[in-house]
């Protein structure tokens, strides 16, 4: 049993009714509000988020990318693959704000068909491998022995090697470039770390009371996993998974890059930037517009990565 | 546990994840569909049985996959790391070649990351939450959060194209002869023969990519610093000093920033690893000639026993680096070596 309890911990054992009220509602502590709701740890989370101004920020950020590149279809500028070669390679201007490529293409209308690529697939990339890595991690920690062996040397395998070298041979012997293969290789590059984090958590919940208080009950592993110790593992998988959608942008970019990423005409921010640093160092918009967007993408998910961090760490909170 | 037996089990270890990685390598390269015959000699040739035949006989892809590896393994112990598909030339040689531009490039940036990143830490933590912290928190956050690729175009659009203070991409001036190979790192050749001019063309010309492929790293050491140095503060031993009336320079120095540089080196340790990553992306901008700019070559060609043995090297450097960095930490903290 931990010495100091967290505010989790004594809300949890309060029965999710609110056990700490803060000073400035001027509510006296521990007494109950009949009629009030219960306040789940979520909740807390979610209020002390919302104090964070830095975090708002990278939130507001990351939904505006994405709403941006979902309304790309009906918002009112060109078509990102439609060519004016006799606009071709022009600095902004009015008429194209972010200036246009090598092609005639407006860099604006490729930068917003962009997001719709480059901003989904992070976040898709990283949920998928986030759900894998932390199953096997899960299991590994809960059941042990061989399957722990095998799930857990083969982490080992792929964290001894630079995660954009690995990538590199897995899309080359994938078949070469395209967006598909890029984002395969960074889901098998990623996956070993949620599973030592899970596998971690998962040892250390495992031990505990209401663990051995379920399996005493005579309830099966699959419903212990499930149902009493996944449920306690989010905090560190929740900010880790944030700050990793960032991760997993830069690395497809990085890939598109180095040209065994997205291929043409795909607008993708990362391939833009390739394109634009093939072309010379004079037309600067053309790398300048993708890579702002992709530095403004990473560093709101930072933002947002550190203030979940401190919201959903207990000890944290209200700092 | 005594410090030799420390070492000796991690370097167990480490051996033992480099048979994991070969193994890992290896059958990454011949799991998956890709024909390298077609890479070199182009479809018409390739559907010639006779030029096939021939060309799988030389390099031995007519024989069954755990034999080739036997092979391939056993060549790699006696220095026979293949032949390129590309251009016919030992891999092992181009290797030879390629890492120390690579490893004097990393050098360059883990200078720039520690000149840089310990002090932002430092005054960071010292200025908690006033305007100081933030403004170092701020570059931190910038060092972390700009795709290396894009910071490295956007310092050489300023300091190459526009304001001309710097040298653009490559590693020599144009015309110039590097030094005579002793560690193929040009800047220390260039020291040990006393080749001044040499010395300082190389030094110019490593500024801007040991900044890009160094960034990231600065970042996380300022970032880890300033947290651990901000723990130790709050701890007794400090509190103890400052009891005994010493200076805040002295309880800092001495007591507060000796404990928080473990986890810092650590972090950096493990960063080696980013630095390889991004050497990658860096070398290619910088046309550095390293085992970066090699693996992608490598890749786009699809020249498999060059990308077997880059990633190989690669790995292998990786692992020679954590075991340093847990041999640093087992100096560092006699604590570790009992675990």
């Amino acid at each position: 049993m931990a010495a100091v309890m967290t505010t989790r911990e004594i809300a949890i054992e309060a029965g999710g009714v609110r056990a700490q009220p803060r000073s400035d509602t001027g509510e006296i502590p521990g007494v109950m509000i009949p009629g009030r709701k219960a306040r789940s740890p979520l909740g807390d989370a979610i209020r002390t988020l919302r104090r964070k101004p830095w975090a708002m920020f990278g939130l507001v950020v990351l939904l505006s990318w994405l709403v941006v590149g979902l309304m790309a279809p009906v918002l009112p500028i060109q078509d990102p693959d439609y060519q004016d070669l006799s606009q071709k390679l022009r600095s902004p201007s009015s008429a194209h704000p972010l200036g246009t490529d090598d092609l005639g293409r407006d860099m604006v209308s490729r930068i917003v068909w962009g997001a719709r690529v480059s901003v989904p697939a992070g976040i898709l990339v990283i949920a998928l491998t986030g759900i894998v890595g932390c199953l096997l991690g899960a299991v590994a920690g809960y059941v042990g022995g061989a399957v722990d062996t095998v799930v857990m040397r083969s982490a080992d395998a792929i964290l001894s090697f630079p995660s954009i070298i690995l990538a590199i041979a897995i899309t080359a012997v994938r078949g070469g470039p395209g967006l598909s293969n890029a984002l395969l290789a960074v889901a098998i590059v990623l996956w070993p770390e949620y599973a030592r984090l899970m596998r971690g958590q998962v040892l250390a919940i495992r031990s505990s009371e209401y663990v051995a208080a379920a399996e005493s009950m005579g309830a099966d592993r699959k419903r212990i996993l499930f149902r009493h110790i996944l449920p306690s593992t989010d905090a560190p998988i929740i900010v880790k998974s944030t700050l990793d959608v960032g991760a997993a942008i830069v690395l497809t970019a990085g890939l598109s890059f180095i040209g065994l990423g997205a291929v043409p005409p795909t607008a993708e921010w990362g391939a833009m930037i390739k394109q634009g640093a093939d072309k010379g160092l004079q037309f600067w918009w053309y790398a300048a517009a993708p890579g702002l967007a992709i530095m403004s993408v990473v560093m709101a998910l930072n933002f947002l990565g550190d203030g979940l961090r401190d919201a959903l760490d207990p000890r944290r909170r209200g700092g | 546990m005594g410090f030799w037996a420390f070492i000796a089990r991690r370097m167990l270890l480490a051996l033992f994840v480099l048979v994991i990685v070969s193994i890992a390598t290896f059958s990454l390269a011949h799991a998956v569909p890709g024909d390298p015959i077609e890479a070199v000699l182009g479809d018409r040739q390739a559907d010639n049985p006779e030029v096939r035949a021939a060309l799988e006989r030389r390099w031995g892809l007519d024989k069954p996959l755990p034999l080739q590896y036997v092979y391939y393994v056993g060549n790699l112990l006696q220095g026979d790391w293949g032949e390129s598909i590309s251009n016919r030339t030992p891999v092992a040689q181009a290797l030879r070649d390629r890492v120390p531009a690579t490893i004097e490039l990393s050098m360059f940036a883990l200078i720039f990351a520690v000149v840089l990143g310990v002090p932002l830490g430092i005054i960071a933590a010292l200025n908690q939450d006033r305007w100081p912290d933030h403004v170092c928190r701020f570059i931190t956050l910038l060092g972390t959060s700009i795709p290396v690729f894009w910071l490295g175009l956007l310092l050489l659009y300023v300091f190459f194209y526009q304001l001309k203070w710097l040298p653009g991409p490559g590693r020599l001036d144009v015309g110039m002869k590097p030094p005579p190979t002793i560690t193929g790192m040009v800047t220390i050749d260039a020291l040990v023969q006393g080749d001044w001019e040499v010395l300082r063309a190389a030094l110019r010309r490593l500024i801007l990519p040991a900044i890009v492929l160094g960034s990231f790293s600065m970042g996380i050491v300022a970032r880890m610093l300033r947290s651990s140095l901000l723990a130790s503060m709050g701890d007794d031993y400090v509190r103890t000093a400052r009891a005994k009336g010493l200076g805040e320079q002295s309880v800092v120095a001495s007591h507060a920033l000796r404990n928080a540089l473990i986890p810092t080196v650590t972090v950096l340790g493990l960063t080696t690893a980013g630095l390889l990553a991004g050497a990658v992306l860096t070398e290619t901008i910088f046309s550095w000639p390293g085992i970066g700019s090699f693996a992608v070559s490598a890749a786009l060609k699809r020249d498999y026993p060059a990308l077997l043995g880059v990633t190989l090297i690669v790995a292998v450097i990786y692992v020679l680096v954590n075991l340093l960095v847990d041999v640093i930490y087992g100096l560092l903290d006699p604590r570790i070596r009992s675990t």
